[in-house]
C-alpha cells in the first residue's frame, strides 16, 4: 500500500468514526449535569466510612480490587522494562563522566531535593485526607531523587540509588498489598474488603486500612519509577555498543 | 454549548489517530498514542463535571454544603494516568530496542524478519 491510498483509507475510516463520535457525544447527558448516581453513592459511603478523600476511598476501599489490578500492570511494565534494557552480550559499561554543573543549578537542586522528597512523603502520608495519594506522591519522590542527577552528577546519583534495593522494595510494597488484603479475609470480612475500625474523620488514623494500602502503593509507585529511570539513564549514559567485556 | 467538552475529546482522540498512522518515527508513534490517551481523561472529566462543583476531598469542606464533582471517574481517571505512564514506558524500551537492533525507528523501513 503507498502512502497515498493509506491516507485515503485513513480518511474514510477517521470521517466515519468522527460521525459516530460526534453522534454519541449528542447523546451523553448534557455536561456539568446534576444527575451522578453513583458518584453520590460513593461520597455517601465514603464519609460512613470516615475518609475525607473520596477518591482514596474509591480506589483503597470500595474499589480495592481494582487497584490490585492496576498495581499488577504497573509491575509487570516495569519488570517488562528492565527485561528489555538489560545489558546484552554485544554491549559493555562505559564510565560516565562527570560534568560541570553551573553553579545556581547545583544550589537550586540541593536545596530542593529535601524539600521534594519531604512534600512526596507528605502527601503519600496524607493520601486519605487530601488530594493526593499513593501513586502521586510516589512519582513525586521517585523523580526527586533524580535532581541530585541535575544538581550534582550519575555517580551521585547512583550513591542515593541502589537499583537492587529498590527493585526489592517494589516487589515488597506489591506484596504488602496482596497481604493486606488477605488479611482482610483472615480477619473474617473479604479479600481487600475494610476490616479494621475506621477511626476519627480528617485525622491522620482515619479510614481504616486504606492508609495501609496507599503506603503500599506509595512506595511501590516510588520504588518502580525509580529502577525505571535508571534502566532508561543506563541506556543513555553507561550502556554502549561494542565488545569490551 | 453544553457537548464542546465531550467534542474536543473525540477530535483529541483522532488527531492523536492521525498521527499515529501518519507518523514516520516510533517514538513519534508512542507520543501520539499519549495524545489518544489524554483524550480519554478530557471525556471522563468532562463527564464527572457537575455546575459549580469542587474537588471531592471533605478534610476542609461541609458535607453537602457544595456540589462535587463525581469521585468515581476521577478515580478511573487516576488509574488511566497510572496506565498509560506504565505503557508508555514499556513501548519506548521497546523502540530503544529497535533501534539497536535494526538501526531505524521508522515503521516503514521494519518490514523484513531479524533473528
Amino acid at each position: 500500500m503507498t502512502r497515498r491510498v493509506r491516507l485515503i483509507v485513513l480518511a474514510v475510516g477517521g470521517a466515519g468514526l468522527a460521525a459516530l463520535l460526534v453522534a454519541a457525544c449528542f447523546c451523553l447527558p448534557g455536561f456539568g449535569g446534576v444527575r451522578h448516581p453513583y458518584g453520590d453513592r460513593v461520597v455517601r459511603a465514603s464519609l460512613a466510612r470516615h475518609t475525607a478523600n473520596t477518591i482514596a476511598s474509591v480506589n483503597f476501599d470500595q474499589r480495592a480490587f481494582d487497584t490490585l489490578g492496576e498495581m499488577s500492570i504497573l509491575f509487570a511494565s516495569v519488570l517488562g522494562t528492565v527485561v528489555l534494557l538489560r545489558q546484552t552480550r554485544d554491549e559493555h559499561r562505559a564510565e560516565p563522566e562527570p560534568e560541570e554543573v553551573a553553579l545556581p543549578v547545583r544550589r537550586y537542586a540541593l536545596v530542593v531535593l529535601p524539600v521534594a522528597v519531604l512534600t512526596g512523603l507528605y502527601v503519600i502520608a496524607h493520601g486519605q485526607l487530601s488530594p493526593g495519594g499513593g501513586f502521586q506522591g510516589g512519582v513525586v519522590v521517585a523523580t526527586a531523587l533524580h535532581l541530585l542527577y541535575l544538581g550534582a552528577d550519575y555517580r551521585a546519583l547512583e550513591r542515593i540509588r541502589p537499583v537492587g534495593s529498590y527493585e526489592a522494595g517494589d516487589a515488597l510494597a506489591a506484596s504488602a498489598y496482596l497481604v493486606l488484603g488477605l488479611a482482610g479475609a483472615v480477619a473474617g470480612t473479604a479479600v481487600l474488603a475494610n476490616f479494621l475500625p475506621y477511626g476519627t474523620f480528617n485525622t491522620l488514623s482515619s479510614g481504616g486500612t486504606v492508609p495501609l494500602l496507599n503506603a503500599a502503593i506509595g512506595m511501590e509507585v516510588a520504588c518502580a519509577v525509580v529502577v525505571l529511570l535508571a534502566r532508561f539513564l543506563d541506556q543513555a549514559v553507561e550502556i554502549e555498543k561494542g565488545d569490551g567485556k | 454549548m453544553s457537548v464542546l467538552p465531550y467534542l474536543v475529546a473525540a477530535w483529541v482522540f483522532l488527531v492523536g489517530c492521525y498521527g499515529l498512522a501518519t507518523s514516520r518515527n516510533l517514538i513519534h508513534a508512542v507520543g501520539c498514542l499519549a495524545v489518544c490517551q489524554s483524550a480519554t481523561y478530557v471525556l471522563l472529566l468532562a463527564v464527572g463535571y457537575r455546575n459549580g462543583g469542587t474537588a471531592p476531598v471533605f478534610s476542609d469542606l461541609k458535607p453537602g454544603s457544595r456540589p462535587v464533582v463525581d469521585p468515581v471517574v476521577q478515580a478511573l481517571a487516576l488509574t488511566d494516568v497510572v496506565v498509560g505512564a506504565t505503557v508508555t514506558a514499556v513501548l519506548l524500551a521497546l523502540v530503544l530496542q529497535i533501534s539497536k537492533r535494526h538501526g531505524t525507528v521508522d515503521p516503514d523501513e521494519l518490514s523484513e524478519l531479524r533473528g
